[in-house]
């Protein structure tokens, strides 16, 4: 996909099943939003093909897709009440009048707005819209549901509800959902499937669980979730050799001495006595987080991230044990020394990815 | 302590209205009903009103029909404008805005020299050899009806445009998108979203070329006949000929009243209380 003969996406190969709950997670910018305005309709591809069940679709007008979309920030019309909103497309496919009151009404309970029918528009909360967005889009019984960033404009608690709420209807319809958005961990909680995506390209597919243990570059790791990110060489098979020492790990397949990236995630580390540690280092700032503490602790000038229950006070000198469950080995790729490095540690780093709300476009 | 700050900024203007709308509105309505004579109250203005009843109707005829060709003019225009990229909107709007710098009675005098016996189309069709009586022009385009249309669609079509033009220009893309995703073919879309959406706008621009058209003497004068004489025209001799101006009071409540029944007609049009302009 070419915009202006900038190269947008690169190289997208998805398959998507039959009532599966699919994710398009990246940064913004990174292609999702265009690569679901394609699956959508609204854009045809410079090159590649999309196909549903086998039929290539290219040509195919949005209104001719069976195809529905949850808009960022919902795009209802403000001209009509909410059960002229959720009616429109069957209004427009021209259904039976008793047929379209009967639907309307069973989708606005499913969404829980019963009762709301002649409601103005402008008149609802961001999650009611929200609601009439959904109710709108599967009231039309389409086989596959896209939506752009549903929730990004609802706040944190009414977000998670409806999280649970979205993954409720998608079961219980059985339709295929495929959900862009730039927050992980709603990505993990709710999806079947997960496709990471960053500058265009996927740069992972796969389950949520998959996805967070075994990160397959830099990118995935650090974006999924917290990650520490170290030079490593692969000595051998379930060998791997970093900060001066061996450690034994479960990966294997690489080349003998294989230049890696080795991540160690934050919360598998465990703080032991400095005589009994792998590797002994001193603690730089601690932050409490309410169920952790984020503590920073120094190993030779690298900065590590480590998240635990125990506290450390500032300035202690500590050791850690990593077992070889604890370590994950990955390629070198393009995005090497690039992320996992938290000597620039804030306590804010939750934050870097929310402000996504502008997309590509 | 906001509010007191308020009316004392709009203060000066509602003196203003006060002083040159509401007192001289009084004026009229003194003038309307008092004899021309002995200036004692009398109905005989109102009474005779009857007589000019062709020509309100004549006036509110010519000015519908003008402001809905406006509007099917005006619309595509509008819509395309608001389609542009953003130098060309800057042209267009320039464009259209261009003949409102220019004197309306200019505007109207070349209309009367591109349209009278001797103007520019008949000399142009002499020349090209159609048949003509000697004397006679070739077609009868000025004291028409036709031709007084013409100079209100001319002299008001920047006020449907306008108002078309910042309504459509508003109208969210993702909308567009929401309604093909819904099963709109280009047509659909149109008539269901982009249609109601611009309401609007197609009400402020009825409005907008309808009341300025339909009380205008000047077009009438220079571009119709005796046959396609205006209210305004009426209005204006009674002030400045007939030195009625008790008849003249009468006509001019009769007319402002006409105009608000039939803008509110117009704005029934729109249902929604959102859509309507109060003029």
């Amino acid at each position: 996909m070419e915009f202006d003969g900038e190269r947008i996406l690169d190289g997208i190969n998805l398959y998507f099943n039959d009532h599966e709950f699919l994710t398009l997670l990246g940064p913004s910018g990174c292609g999702k939003t265009t690569t679901l305005r394609i699956i959508g309709g609204f854009l045809t591809p410079t090159s590649g093909d999309v196909l549903f069940d086998g039929k290539r679709m290219n040509d195919v007008p949005p209104y001719e897709r069976q195809v529905n979309t949850v808009f960022q920030r919902y795009a209802l019309f403000p001209h009509l009440n909410v059960f002229e909103n959720v009616a429109f497309g069957l209004r427009v496919a021209k259904l039976h009048k008793q047929e379209i009151q009967e639907r309307v009404h069973e989708m606005l309970g499913i969404v829980g707005l019963k009762g709301y029918e002649h409601r103005r528009i402008d008149s609802l909360s961001g999650g009611q819209q929200q609601r009439v967005a959904i109710a709108r889009a599967l009231v039309n019984r389409p086989k596959v549901l896209l939506l752009d960033e549903p929730l990004a404009a609802l706040d944190l608690r009414l977000r998670k509800d409806m999280q649970n709420e979205l993954k409720r209807i998608q079961q219980t319809l059985g339709i295929t959902f495929i959900y862009v958005t730039h927050d992980q961990e709603e990505a993990l909680s709710m999806s079947d499937t997960v496709v990471v995506m960053d500058k265009g390209r996927i740069q992972q597919i796969g389950r949520p669980e998959d996805i967070y243990n075994e990160p397959k570059n830099a990118f995935v790791a650090d974006f999924i979730g917290e990650s520490n990110i170290l030079d490593g060489v692969m000595l051998a098979d379930y060998k791997v050799r970093f900060f001066g020492r061996t450690f034994k790990c479960l990966d294997a397949g690489f080349a003998p001495n294989e230049p890696v990236d080795v991540v160690i995630r934050p919360e598998d580390i465990d703080f032991v006595p400095p005589e009994e540690g792998h590797l002994v280092g001193t603690v730089t700032s601690v932050t409490f987080k309410g169920l952790n503490y984020d503590i920073i602790v120094d190993f030779r000038g690298f900065k590590w991230l480590i998240q635990t229950t125990d506290h450390q006070p500032e300035g202690a000198t500590v050791g850690i044990r990593l077992n070889p469950e604890d370590i994950h080995v990955m390629h070198k790729s393009e995005y090497s020394g690039m992320f996992g490095d938290y000597s620039s540690y804030s306590a804010e780093y939750d934050e870097l990815t929310e402000d996504a709300d502008d997309e590509e476009e | 302590m906001r509010k007191n700050k308020s009316l004392l900024l709009s203060g000066p203007y509602i003196l203003w209205m006060l002083a040159f709308t509401l007192i001289p509105l009084c004026v009229v309505l003194y003038y309307a009903l008092t004899d021309v004579e002995t200036g004692k109250f009398t109905l005989d203005n109102m009474q005779q009103l009857v007589q000019y009843l062709p020509a309100f109707w004549r006036s509110i005829l010519y000015s519908l029909i003008a402001a809905v060709i406006c509007l099917v003019i005006g619309y595509p225009v509008a819509y395309y404008m608001a389609h542009c990229g953003p130098v060309a909107q800057k042209f267009l709007y320039m464009l259209v805005m261009l003949p409102m710098c220019m004197s309306f009675l200019l505007r109207t005098l070349a209309w009367v020299g591109i349209l009278q016996d001797t103007g520019i189309i008949n000399t142009l069709l002499i020349k090209l050899g159609f048949p003509h009586e000697p004397g006679e022009p070739v077609i009868n385009l000025i004291r028409t009806p036709g031709a007084v249309i013409l100079g209100m669609v001319y002299n008001y079509l920047p006020y449907m445009i306008l108002p078309l033009y910042s309504v459509i220009c508003k109208i969210d893309n993702r909308l567009v998108e929401a309604a093909e995703d819904l099963g709109c073919n280009g047509r659909k879309v149109f008539s269901k979203v982009i249609l109601p959406l611009s309401m609007p706008g197609i009400l402020t621009g009825m409005t907008m070329v309808f009341v300025p058209a339909v009380s205008t003497f000047y077009i009438s004068n220079k571009m119709g006949s005796t046959e396609t004489i205006l209210i305004g025209d009426i209005i204006e001799r009674m002030f400045k000929q007939g030195d009625n101006a008790n008849m003249g009071a009468a006509l001019s409540l009769l007319l402002m009243v006409l105009v608000f029944v039939c803008t509110g007609i117009i704005n029934r049009f729109g249902g929604d209380e959102e859509g309507s302009v109060i003029v």
